[in-house]
């Protein structure tokens, strides 16, 4: 990298909410033909840097400098106009509207006769041209897409308006490998035809694998920027989370060397045959007490398909659950609620929060749901409940009367854990619970999940890192396809790499495979890399 | 900042949505002195010592909008709407009148009770029609509800084949006009009501229930709680609360007009709850808020009439006051002022809290 003028500089960034300082003195310089990572912990300020740089927050102090010019953004169309384009978390496009015309809103080729739609749509298959989705028909509606497509065509929508820095912010959290490789793919050529990218992941290996630079914050301040390359995963961690990572490493070694006899005790729960048409074939499954049970598959598997029948989230078409010995009908989350199941969803922002509540309101809601309306919890009960889970999950601010929304998002997850909890469950699914959460918050969750185990309650984990499922169950349900392949009794022995080979091993398809290799990422990343790209290729072939 | 403590309750006040309204309540008052300086004046009737002027006047007139705008305030913060209220009243008066017309007995307060307690009934299970609709069958609220406005009206004209009915009953003439304590019993009857009603809401967790629905439905139900149960009690107290002002509304002039009746008061509630600072997208709610809402639309219509304003211009003159209501509550409209006022050094003036996204200040 030439220590040429960076394409935007912010010196000394100060935003101030009311009573917390969200950044206080960040600088961050972004160079042409760079991918430029921003890394920090859940509320180190990514998203209100981010915010910054697109007009969305006007800052306090400090200044924006934008090719040698200082500027001042009082809205995100001065931003646009700087040429600064952003890609959310949530792609904000039209989906009912056609793919050519969501790449081309706002910007359609106009003639005599008001939009020239012909015209319109050679130009929106250029501009998809350029990142190499030419295959795809501009006249179809963009909810014929896979999300991951969807995020191209919204990359494809920001390089429609020539813009010169692109922001993605955590375009990678639902997408499956092959479908980070594509986009990483895309990222590459906008990057060699001199687009400047700032990066926001919470996967270290995507890290690794795509930007050049990165800057680190902590805590609302300036940690420092550095070239990925000299600075290794360990330094980059204890950076962003400013302590060891002892308390991750040392995780769950002790469960999985317990022996436990399965066959002598009665399950908790006991599912034979339950299934629902479309989303889960008929399956087995007995959890016991005291256990955490991990369900291992892809994405659309049936891993989330078959926790939801657990709790009554959806209802089963077929077979029978028994709860401690006894038949139970379980046909909606009230009822599984009732029976002391609990469910946290991997839909944190359409299942989860409820926005516009305080993190009290939302943390006694399924207690208060459970006890009727006419039972209101008292006020001092409530405090008490709250009190103790902000403490006990570090939730932070440590503010009951903060509106959840304003949270970051792994603080929102801790709430909904607390909520979890709160309702005394003996069975707690929690999926993907670390998902989109940084480091620090992904231990102390994976922390609470093996004191609950200690504590007897029953736990199902999901989730789409293998490494963390087989660090925490005991036993391990594998399922493909809508249906439960295997089961893997966890022992010091097994590893992540047993369970990609149970899938494996189950029909033999390359698209599968190679998403799961990704998953546990780091071993083979050239190896998988390949793979991926294969597993593209065959899921264009589809489409 | 450091700001005297004395008036913080100002600034909290300010903050408050409905804030706007109560400023209109005022300007509104302040008009009518203009044009006759003894609009706001009391005086007491020598013959039965009850209190006689125009504000007595306005508070007799709010008391079935603010009825329906506190029901409507429910409704709406679940996410849904009630188009039927008008209708609804319409129908509780229509069965009230016929009922003691059929009863005959002037003075018995047996029928007056019985017309009462038929008629709530009668409302409820309109509202519980509502509520089946909405909660269980999965009907849009709009349509459930504009379906039982047109039903409404016809069941009215059913009731009483089509005439205006009038009927002789002291003990339910006395709701509508009798007074306790110098003030006029519909309006104590009111304030009582939005009481009971405000206390069961906030004391219990109905509230937070209704509001956690309204936010988002999806994770609610994931959270354990039963919509359909909510719905349908909040849809039925909806229409009982109508009820009681369809009562109160007829008992006035002792005669239902099945087609003036309640006659476009849907639109007065839905406005009501809006001025009062409920957002139309459900969620949060304010029942002082749909109050204040309520007495300013009574103020409203009596300042309307009360300045000669033509009746054919009475909806302009109304949009126009609500337009700017609206528009003096709009969080960006605010924050314009704000920034003007705010001299460039930034020398703070008690001025609302500004939220963050909308009018941030730059001070360099």
């Amino acid at each position: 990298m030439t220590e040429a003028l960076p394409l935007i500089e912010m010196r000394d960034i100060s935003i101030e909410f009311p009573g917390v300082k969200a950044l206080d003195g960040v600088d961050f310089r972004l160079f042409q033909g760079e991918v430029h990572a921003l890394m920090g912990e859940n509320g180190a300020g990514k998203s209100t840097l981010i915010k910054a740089l697109t007009g969305v927050y006007k800052i306090d102090g400090g200044s924006i400098v934008v090719a040698g010019q200082e500027r001042q953004f009082h809205g995100t169309s001065d931003a646009q106009s700087a040429g600064i384009s952003t890609v959310y978390q949530e792609v904000n496009l039209v989906t009912n509207l056609s793919i050519g015309e969501n790449v081309m809103l706002g910007h359609e080729v106009r003639g005599a006769f008001g939009v020239n739609w012909r015209a319109t749509h050679k130009a929106a298959t250029e501009a998809l041209a350029t990142l190499g989705l030419e295959h795809l028909d501009t006249h179809k509606p963009l909810s014929t897409l896979s999300i991951a497509l969807q995020q191209l065509v919204a990359i494809s929508r920001a390089m429609a308006v020539k813009a010169k820095v692109l922001i993605l912010d955590e375009p990678t959290s639902s997408l499956d490998a092959a479908e980070v490789e594509g986009l990483f793919r895309v990222m590459r050529v906008l990057r060699d035809q001199g687009v400047a990218i700032l990066f926001v992941s919470h996967f270290l290996d995507q890290i690794y694998a795509i930007s050049d630079r990165l800057t680190i914050l902590r805590n609302g301040r300036y940690e420092g920027e550095y070239l990925t390359r000299e600075l290794d995963r360990h330094e980059l961690i204890s950076k962003m989370i400013g302590k060891d990572l002892s308390t991750l490493s040392s995780l769950g070694g002790n469960r999985r060397a317990e022996e436990r006899d399965y066959a002598a005790e009665e399950p908790l729960l006991s599912a034979k045959g339950i299934g629902r048409r479309g989303s889960i074939e008929p399956t087995d499954l007995d959890i016991h007490r005291g256990e955490v049970i991990g369900f291992a598959g892809l994405l659309g598997s049936g891993r989330t398909e078959l926790a939801r029948l657990l709790y009554g989230a959806d209802r089963t078409d077929e077979g029978e659950i028994t709860l401690h010995g006894a038949r139970v009908d379980i046909k909606s989350p009230a009822d599984g609620l009732g029976k002391r199941i609990a469910f946290s969803t991997e839909n944190r922002r359409d299942e989860g929060i409820i926005g516009d509540l305080t993190v009290r309101e939302n943390m006694i809601l399924a207690v208060q749901a459970e006890r009727g309306w006419a039972r209101p919890i008292p006020r001092k009960e409530q405090d008490e409940l709250v009190e103790k889970y902000i403490t006990a999950l570090n939730v932070r601010p440590a503010d009951p009367n903060r509106l959840i929304k304003n949270l970051s998002g792994g603080n929102q997850q801790k709430v909904l854990l607390g909520r979890w909890l709160a309702t005394t469950p003996e069975l707690l699914i929690l999926d993907e619970p670390t998902r989109g959460i940084d480091v620090g918050a992904k231990a102390e969750i994976q922390e609470a999940v093996a004191a609950l185990a200690e504590d007897g309650v029953s736990v199902v984990f999901i989730s789409s890192e293998l490494e963390e499922v087989v660090r925490l169950s005991e036993r391990i349900i594998v399922l493909k396809d809508h249906q439960k392949i295997g089961e893997i009794v966890n022992g010091p022995t097994v590893t992540a790499q047993q369970v990609v080979d149970v899938i494996a091993a189950h029909g033999v398809e390359a698209a599968a495979h190679s998403g799961i290799i990704d998953a546990e990422a780091g071993l083979h990343p050239s190896d998988s890399r390949q793979a991926s790209v294969h597993a593209l290729a065959a899921a264009k072939e589809e489409s | 900042m450091s700001t005297d403590a004395r008036w913080s309750w100002l600034r909290e006040l300010i903050r408050k949505p409905f804030f706007w309204g109560l400023i209109a309540i005022v300007a509104l008052l302040a008009l009518n002195v203009l044009k006759d300086p003894n609009y706001l004046a009391l005086s007491i009737n020598p013959v039965n010592g009850n209190l006689v002027g125009n504000v007595v006047d306005i508070l007799r007139a709010s008391a079935p909008i603010l009825m329906i705008a506190v029901g409507m305030s429910l409704v709406i913060a679940t996410g849904g709407i009630d188009l039927s209220v008008g209708s609804v009243m319409a129908v509780s008066g229509a069965v009230a009148m016929v009922f003691m017309k059929e009863a005959g007995e002037s003075g018995s307060l047996g029928a007056a009770l019985g017309a009462i307690g038929l008629a709530l009934l009668v409302s409820a299970v309109l509202g519980a029609v509502n509520g089946v609709l909405v909660a269980y069958v999965g009907l849009q609220p709009f349509i459930s509800t504009l379906i039982m406005m047109l039903a409404g009206r016809g069941i009215a004209k059913v009731i009483t084949e089509g005439q205006n009915t009038s009927a002789t009953n002291d003990p339910f003439r006395w709701i509508a006009n009798g007074f306790v304590i110098g003030l006029p019993v519909v309006f104590l009857l009111a304030i009582l009501i939005v009481l009971v009603v405000g206390f069961v809401v906030r004391r219990s967790a109905l509230g937070l229930m209704i509001e956690a629905i309204g936010i988002n439905p999806k994770a609610s139900r994931m959270a354990g709680i039963k919509p359909n149960g909510l719905l349908l009690t909040v849809y039925i107290l909806s229409a009982v609360l109508a009820g009681i002002a369809g009562i109160m509304s007829v008992g006035t002039v002792m005669t239902v007009d099945v087609s003036r009746t309640g006659y476009q008061m849907e639109l007065d509630a839905i406005l009501a709850v809006v001025i009062g600072g409920t957002s139309l997208a459900g969620g949060k709610f304010s029942i002082g808020g749909a109050v204040v809402g309520g007495l300013l639309i009574a103020t409203l219509d009596k300042t309307i009439v009360f300045l000669g304003i033509s009746s054919s211009a009475t909806p302009a003159f109304k949009a126009i006051v609500i337009v700017v209501l609206c528009l003096l509550q709009s969080e960006r409209v605010r924050s314009w002022f704000v920034q003007r006022r705010r001299p460039p050094q930034g020398r703070m003036t008690p001025s609302p809290a500004p939220v963050k996204q909308e009018n941030q200040e730059v001070t360099a």
